[in-house]
């Protein structure tokens, strides 16, 4: 006997979203889908996945358990030439998958022009731009050094990095000083100013910061992440609160630590009149957590999402080192007083590291301070963050969402289910002009490209 | 060029917002250029270089809001300056969080107990989306169409051994624990249980039995094509036991084009065994098929209704046939018709009526008789059901009215969900043009009308009744009488056989 009849009827209703209106109006339970066909992929990677969904299932749990397990801690800093694994003199380290210098978008130029200024490889533009493309100087992504930059992301051999370590696991991950906001060599801008401002980061701001975190030991990010999003960062677009909690944990031990007076003044107003600061920790964070899935056989669970300005690129837990690439998109931005579209450059950096952990877009729901970018109104940004619930494999145990009583924020992209439901991840981000030496024109949010997902999904379940 | 601005003082906006209502006014046709800043010495700085800057402007200090733009008159730049700061003002909307999933274990989150799935995708990924729903174990209404008979077979297999009940696909109408659902009507709860193949025959039934004061304990769709030799009525024989099993049923009524003979043979073997009375409409059948079942057999949808209807009160209904003004209002309207008047045409949005006209006027004379079915896929392909668009039909309304030789417009009317909600705007003054059309050319029409629906549904059947009778159509309370009342029109005015 079916039990059709004995409950009250509660709808899921997919398709026409006026046959809801008799639920409404009978006072009937309902949900309306907003369906739309899954993205186009090999019939044969469908067949696979099916015939192994159940051991994906295992190992994505696996992978989600890691993720979820990890405590990133700030430890110290150190030269990357010291510390990042594979560095060398003639290297540097970019955003997103491998590109040529041939295929560099403009703001990556500038910012590789720029860092070898910055290093003394070059005097000027000219020059530097001549040895970028002489074959001497070799690139590789940050990712393939346990590394994250945000924009650009150039790390050059003498830039001071922060060690991210993962003290569940012991991994660890690397990530330089922020510059802050406008001319900056993440947006491809290499003037004087820039590298004046390197090298005082290098030999100011690196030893100040290097003997406070010494001083206090570690400093817990996950916990101060944590905090912040109760604070309304959701720590890509928005770091304020991360920024003025990390302020907060450093200020003391930078005067006890500091002998000239005028030098503690000096970088406590470099970090206190950048609100991106926290920024590249808040990458380090992410990357150290998603780094303790890598390599677990079958997962399709997404540890990388990063732009390099040309391509967007994604590696999944399941096939290694492996680049899953296509065209980056331009994002959707409010643009600074006279820029447009027309000068944006397509999305770069590292930064979606942040999505990729459960933060930034996934998490836009807790910062209603940017709901600017999403439309103006809050109701957008929780839809927004309600929407990545559908793509991903776990609730966060430790990041939350207040207005959403606390919910977990949603983590760990399931490439099935984005391919399955066509739902692409959101991600916030900075807008770089496309031309190299300008620098930053604007914030907004986009949504990630379909084309490396599609091939994600087809190369895991080839 | 003239420049304008405006200073609030005092005023504060995030940057992000302002950079939005910056990007918004740039935006405007007319604007030669603008800016919406705090009025720090550097934005002031640059106000200036860009012409927009005024002695407002220069006096105020960084925590005053500055809207300024440059238009070609003064009074296009004021207007540009109010929307803008109207745009500044906030924006507070009602919250409507998450009551909208992206996919179906998307809404299961937010629905948990949900336990029926109604699916109106387009038909290719149908069939995928019905079969997640069954895996979920939830109850299936398949309203898409062109899903394969291969996948209506395979998911009405895998429904049934799960318990769980398919209908459709191309199930347009079902009424489960009283809720109406796609096209379907607002009725009266009863205990008259309904297992329909046909859509529009379980809205012309349920209505029916509605309006004549007896109600629906459930009626469930199986879609036209389960009662075919390939799915061998699954559907349909696991609604009837459901429905036989139901203790809230007491009378069942079936509907359908008449089935394959081997799933006929299935379907009266339950009836045998049923112990409560069982009426069929199964359109266009032989009722020789019915002998020796227990089965009522009619021949109409009007028929079976008001059978189940005498079944379920345990009195008779009166039939409009029987009523001797319906003969009466036959013989002023056949007065009324010209020699050349000859034949009828029915302009139908709902397929199963069409069949249901054409056996009542079998045995017809002339050949130029007309029935057409509008919701037939050449009408449909890329636009709405003609239930909903009444562009097309409205459209040849208008032509037949102009044709000498028409006699008489048949025509039907679905309420209801899933129909036009507001029919008469766009129905009315076309029935109106029709008549003054005839009338201008010297001759009579007359328009016979069912409407389907009961004074519950959201566009309620008497007010639209009235409303056409007042327009001078001849509204018949099912399409069974409008059909005979048609007939009789013709067959009277004796012109027919001319």
């Amino acid at each position: 006997m079916t039990d059709l009849f004995q409950r009250e009827l509660s709808v899921v209703n997919i398709g026409l979203s006026s046959f809801k209106e008799s639920f409404d109006r009978n006072g009937i339970k309902s949900i309306q889908v907003d369906f739309r066909p899954g993205l186009a992929v090999s019939g044969k990677s469908k067949d696979n996945s099916k015939t192994l969904e159940a051991q994906v299932n295992v190992a994505n749990e696996e992978a989600m358990k890691r993720i979820l397990a990890a405590r990133p801690m700030l430890i110290g800093m150190g030269r990357a030439l010291d510390l990042i694994p594979g560095m060398k003199k003639n290297l540097l380290l970019h955003a997103g998958p491998p590109v040529t210098w041939e295929r560099m978008c403009g703001p990556m130029k500038g910012g590789v022009i720029g860092a070898l200024l910055y290093e003394g490889l070059a005097k000027d533009d000219a020059q530097a731009e001549k040895l970028a493309a002489s074959g001497e100087i070799e690139y590789s992504p940050c990712h393939e050094h346990s590394a994250v930059g945000p924009m650009a992301g150039i790390i050059s051999p003498s830039m001071p990095v922060f060690v991210v370590k993962n003290e569940t696991f012991g991994n660890v991950a690397y990530c330089t000083q922020n510059e802050g906001l406008g001319k900056v060599l993440r947006y491809g801008a290499y003037g004087e100013d820039v590298v004046k401002r390197l090298k005082w980061m290098e030999t100011v701001l690196f030893p100040v910061l290097h003997a406070a975190i010494q001083k206090l030991g570690r400093i817990d990010l996950k916990t101060l992440i944590a905090q912040a999003l109760h604070m309304g960062d959701e720590v890509h677009n928005r770091n304020r609160a991360a920024t003025s909690l990390f302020y907060r944990a450093l200020a003391p031990a930078i005067v006890e630590t500091t002998q000239d007076r005028q030098i503690a003044v000096d970088v406590l107003n470099f970090i206190n009149s950048n609100d991106h600061f926290f920024l590249n920790l808040s990458m380090a964070a992410a990357k150290c957590a998603l780094q303790a899935a890598e390599g677990i056989s079958h997962s399709s669970i997404v540890i990388t999402m990063s732009r390099n300005g040309t391509e967007f690129g994604v590696q999944l837990a399941g096939t290694g080192s492996k680049w899953f690439t296509g065209p980056a998109p331009v994002p959707d931005a409010l643009y600074f007083k006279g820029y447009t579209k027309d000068d944006a450059n397509p999305d770069i950096g590292d930064s979606a590291i942040t999505e990729t952990a459960g933060l930034g877009g996934f998490a836009i729901a807790a910062s209603p301070a940017i709901v600017q970018f999403v439309g103006g109104r809050a109701e957008d940004a929780l839809n927004y963050t309600l929407q990545m619930y559908e793509i991903t494999a776990a609730e966060n145990n430790v990041y939350q969402i207040p207005s959403l009583d606390f919910r977990g924020t949603p983590t760990g992209i399931d490439v099935r289910k984005v391919v399955d439901k066509n739902i692409l991840p959101f991600i916030d981000t900075g807008v770089a002009h496309k031309k190299p030496g300008i620098g930053q024109v604007g914030a907004g949010v986009l949504s990630a490209p379909p084309e490396p997902f599609i091939r994600a999904f087809e190369g895991l379940f080839s | 060029m003239i420049a304008k601005a405006t200073v609030k003082k005092g005023e504060y906006h995030d940057s992000v917002a302002l950079m939005r209502v910056a990007k918004l006014l740039s935006e405007q046709a007319g604007v030669l250029d603008s800016a919406v800043v705090m009025a720090t010495d550097e934005n002031k700085r640059l106000l200036r270089g860009a012409g927009l800057s005024t002695p407002d402007v220069n006096a105020a200090g960084e925590s005053d809001l500055v809207v300024a733009v440059a238009a070609a008159s003064a009074e296009l730049a004021d207007g540009f300056l109010l929307q803008a700061i109207e745009a500044l003002k906030s924006r507070h909307r009602e919250l409507k969080i998450g009551n909208v999933a992206r996919s179906l274990d998307g809404a299961l989150k937010t629905l948990p107990d949900a336990n029926l799935a109604l699916i109106s995708i387009a038909g290719r990924y149908a069939s995928a989306e019905a079969r997640k729903a069954l895996e979920n174990g939830l109850h299936v209404m398949l309203f898409s169409d062109n899903v394969s008979i291969e996948q209506e077979l395979e998911l009405k297999q895998f429904a049934s051994s799960r318990g769980l009940l398919l209908m459709g696909p191309d199930c347009g109408t079902a009424i489960i624990n009283g809720v109406p659902l796609a096209f379907a009507n607002n009725v009266n709860r009863g205990n008259i249980g309904v297992v329909a193949a046909s859509g529009t025959g379980a809205q012309e039934v349920t209505t029916l039995i509605s309006n004549a004061g007896a109600g629906i304990s459930q009626a469930i769709g199986t879609g036209g094509r389960d009662v075919k030799k390939e799915i061998g009525g699954i559907s349909f024989l696991q609604a009837l036991d459901y429905l036989i099993n139901d203790p809230k049923t007491e009378v069942l009524l079936l509907v359908s084009k008449p089935p394959h003979e081997a799933v006929l043979k299935n379907i009266l073997e339950k009836v045998k065994d049923c112990k409560k009375p069982v009426i069929g409409t199964f359109l266009g059948a032989n009722p020789e098929l019915f002998k020796g079942s227990g089965m009522v057999a009619t021949a109409t949808l009007e028929e079976g209704a008001y059978k189940a209807v005498e079944s379920a009160l345990g009195k008779p209904v009166s039939r409009t046939s029987g009523n001797p003004r319906f003969h009466e209002v036959i013989e002023i309207e056949a007065a009324k018709l010209r020699s050349s008047q000859k034949y009828l045409r029915g302009l139908y949005t709902g397929g199963t009526f069409v069949s249901e006209t054409l056996f009542l006027l079998q045995g017809m004379k002339g050949d130029q008789h007309t029935v057409i079915d509008f919701g037939d896929d050449e009408f449909t392909i890329g636009r709405p059901h003609p239930m909903i668009d009444f562009t097309l039909r409205n459209k040849r309304i208008l032509e037949e009215a102009e044709k000498p030789e028409v006699a008489v417009l048949l025509l039907d009317l679905v309420l209801g969900w899933g129909a036009h909600m507001d029919p008469l705007p766009e129905l009315l003054p076309v029935l109106l043009e029709a008549k003054r059309k005839a009338q201008a050319a010297g001759r009579y029409l007359p328009i016979v009308m069912s409407v389907t629906g009961t004074d519950q549904d959201p566009q309620n059947r008497t007010k639209v009744v009235t409303a056409l009778r007042g327009a001078g159509v001849i509204v018949a309370p099912s399409n069974a009488s409008a059909a005979r009342f048609a007939r009789g029109v013709l067959e009277l005015s004796g012109k027919d056989s001319v």
